[in-house]
């Protein structure tokens, strides 16, 4: 078989059987009847649904919070009684379970279809839950991911949805490949995470038969069916080599010549904290607060919320904790902040925009941001480590080097800024809560644009690669068949990147970046060069980061960056950038 | 027969969260507990499919009925969930 070509969004070589993702359960048959006992029948079906509920709840338990509530909310439709009444009654009508089980759902697929709107969009949890009960009922596998496995499996699918991803491990799965999807899918974040290789965007994958053995290069994006025994030995020599290189990785991010890059990392909560310790990680150059939100009824207390944050900034003592401000819009709800039903809720109130009314959600954030940091574990005035690296040229004060002898100094920024207003009024804000550093994110092309001016309001800029991406090129990071231009080697994001980062030298003010871009490592060399002056991403990609920024010189990193914004594509901005690095080969890269 | 008729003040309706604690606390109850939209059938409380396929969304009325010891505070907790904003 010929070897396929995709995106390598993931790096690492893996290898295995491949393993399809199952696609639909089929209706059973129409004429299919239970053998005469009624009440048996009846508990078949029943306990199909209760182990599908369980199934479902447990899933969610080890999930991130949005993916809680949906799995929560599809094990309530398993249990539910009046669902449960309708089994009970159709059976009672001589109909075999399965077939039951799937008229029952047929009758509320109908009604929330005919409503429209939110509860249309249930059908898909609706079919979800089906589908298990009525695979469970005939004996067909299970549609999902299979949690365990004698030898890991290179799981193939179209594109993965959070419901298949939310329970894959690296010991089940040696390597993932969508044919949809691009560098920001959901994929591509899910396998970096993991630390699992991937390759997306990869055309003719799914047509490769159930157990075929796999290679996949997660870096290269060459998946290999059926390869040779010496093409398996020679990619597992070079996944090995990289393996021990990243294993010599350590300690603060630092190029070849001795600037230093704070290395940090991209959390969701503190229950991220232990792995972002594992890898390294110099700080915390982003923590998403919506997980204190998602999923209530009234907003947390300033208390509740400072014991939180307070955790975090225990877990990085001398290092720096990047706080971004609640980030909810249209497209996640939060009962008590005013919404309304945007038809783009990605343009719409998002951010710190929903704020400038009414801050009164914003401000009880900030002031417990404020109790958190009086209340941090050591002081800030230890002093400086007298072997710290040398700093970029911009004034990094924010970014100095790691003091394990400080307290965790406490940033906060605010989301969707797009002018020096927006930032000078969060700002003001901070201020008034006793905050003294605040910063802005780099995520509306106009802030880019106009950095500048953003830039001389606050201490420090943060570029979120993903939006700022997903923004310059009008490309929905949902749609898969867009990958194409959610690239951030796009050219004229990095030409984004480089205004940003300029604008923030001139001002004297760092300039990190915090998107998923900065856990390529060829890209983030490439983003020092542009100017970045401190990188932060998914904790697994930490050491691989920091191997390839040790391996090459700022200068190096400049000529790179320039190199890529001379292509004309992302593909040629990535070789381009590639042969200013000549160092990555150990790293397989 | 104990009822509240109450109108949803959420955004989202009686939908996503609001919808999942409704049921939820209808189904912690061991007595029968129904819902309807205005005037319409009414349906099982402690269902989130039969809760979800009323549609109920911001600004409609519903009406909570149940009957039996605890109906009323029962009742009353329901009606704040489905009131709150």
């Amino acid at each position: 078989m010929e070897a396929l070509a995709g995106a390598g969004v993931s790096p690492g070589v893996g290898f295995g059987p491949v393993h399809r993702l199952v696609g639909g359960v089929p209706t059973p048959p129409a004429d299919a009847r239970h053998d005469g006992d009624a009440a048996a029948a009846r508990r078949t079906a029943l306990a199909a649904l209760e182990r599908v509920a369980a199934e479902l709840a447990s899933r969610g338990s080890s999930a991130g919070d949005e993916v809680r509530a949906v799995l929560d909310a599809e094990a309530m439709m398993a249990r539910d009684p009046s669902l449960a009444d309708r089994v009970t009654r159709l059976i009672g009508e001589g109909m075999a379970p399965a077939l039951a089980v799937h008229r029952a759902f047929g009758a509320y697929r109908e009604m929330f279809s005919a409503a429209g709107g939110y509860v249309a969009e249930r059908v898909v949890d609706l079919d979800d839950v089906r589908d298990r009960a009525v695979a469970l009922l005939m004996g067909l596998p299970m549609p999902g991911v299979p949690l365990v496995a004698e030898e890991p499996y290179v799981l193939v699918a179209r594109d993965l949805a959070p419901a298949d991803t939310a329970v894959l491990s690296k010991h089940v799965v040696a390597a993932l490949v969508t044919e949809e999807g691009g560098p920001t899918s959901h994929t591509a974040i899910l396998a970096r995470a993991l630390g699992v290789p991937a390759v997306v965007a990869c055309p003719g994958a799914t047509a490769v038969p159930e157990g075929t053995p796999l290679l996949v290069d997660g870096a290269s994006g060459v998946v290999r069916p059926a390869p040779t025994a010496e093409e398996v030995d020679d990619a597992r020599r070079r996944a090995a080599a990289r393996e021990a290189a990243l294993a010599r990785s350590r300690g603060p991010g630092v190029t070849k010549d001795g600037t230093a890059v704070p290395l940090l990392a991209n959390i969701g909560g503190p229950g991220d904290i232990a792995a972002a310790v594992a890898h390294g990680a110099e700080g915390v150059g982003l923590l998403r607060t919506e997980f204190l939100y998602l999923g209530r009824r009234d907003a947390p207390g300033v208390r509740e919320q400072a014991e939180v944050y307070r955790e975090v900034l225990a877990a990085f003592p001398g290092g720096r904790v990047v706080v971004r401000t609640l980030d909810a819009g249209a497209d996640k709800p939060l009962g008590f902040l005013p919404s309304a039903e945007e038809a783009n809720p990605a343009l719409g109130m998002r951010g710190i925009r929903m704020f400038r009314h009414d801050p009164g959600v914003l401000a009880d954030q900030l002031a417990a941001l404020a109790l958190a940091a009086r209340n941090a574990p050591a002081r800030l005035d230890a002093p400086a480590r007298l072997d710290a690296p040398a700093r970029l040229d911009a004034p990094a004060r924010l970014d100095a080097p790691a003091r394990p002898d400080a307290p965790a100094r406490l940033e906060v920024m605010a989301p969707m800024v797009s002018s020096g207003a927006d930032a000078a009024w969060f700002k003001a804000l901070c201020a008034e809560a006793g905050l003294g550093e605040a910063g802005a994110m780099v995520e509306v092309p106009a802030a880019a644009v106009r950095a500048r001016e953003i830039a001389e309001e606050v201490d420090f800029l943060s570029i979120g690669t993903n939006d700022l991406t997903q923004y310059a090129f009008a490309a929905d990071r949902q749609v898969g068949a867009l990958a194409g231009l959610q690239d951030p080697w796009q050219p004229a994001l990095l030409d984004l990147v480089a205004m940003a980062a300029d604008a923030a030298a001139g001002a004297g003010r760092p300039c990190g970046v915090c998107g998923e871009a900065a856990a390529d490592p060829v890209l983030a060399c490439v983003l020092v060069g542009l100017g970045a002056t401190s990188l932060s991403m998914g904790a697994p990609a930490l050491p691989a980061v920091r191997a390839a920024l040790a391996r090459h010189t700022v200068e190096q990193c400049r000529a790179a960056a320039a190199a890529a914004r001379r292509a004309r594509s992302a593909g040629e901005a990535r070789m381009a950038a590639r042969r200013h690095l000549p160092d990555l080969d150990d790293l397989g890269l | 027969m104990p009822e509240r008729k109450v109108i949803v003040e959420s955004e989202v309706g009686l939908h996503a969260r609001p919808a999942a604690l409704f049921v939820q606390t209808a189904a912690k109850a061991f007595i029968e507990v129904t819902v309807a939209k205005g005037a319409g059938e009414p349906v099982n409380a402690k269902s989130i499919l039969s809760v979800l396929a009323l549609d109920v969304r911001q600004g409609e009325a519903i009406v909570i009925r149940a009957e039996g010891e605890g109906a009323d505070a029962l009742l009353d907790e329901l009606a704040a969930i489905a009131a709150a904003s």
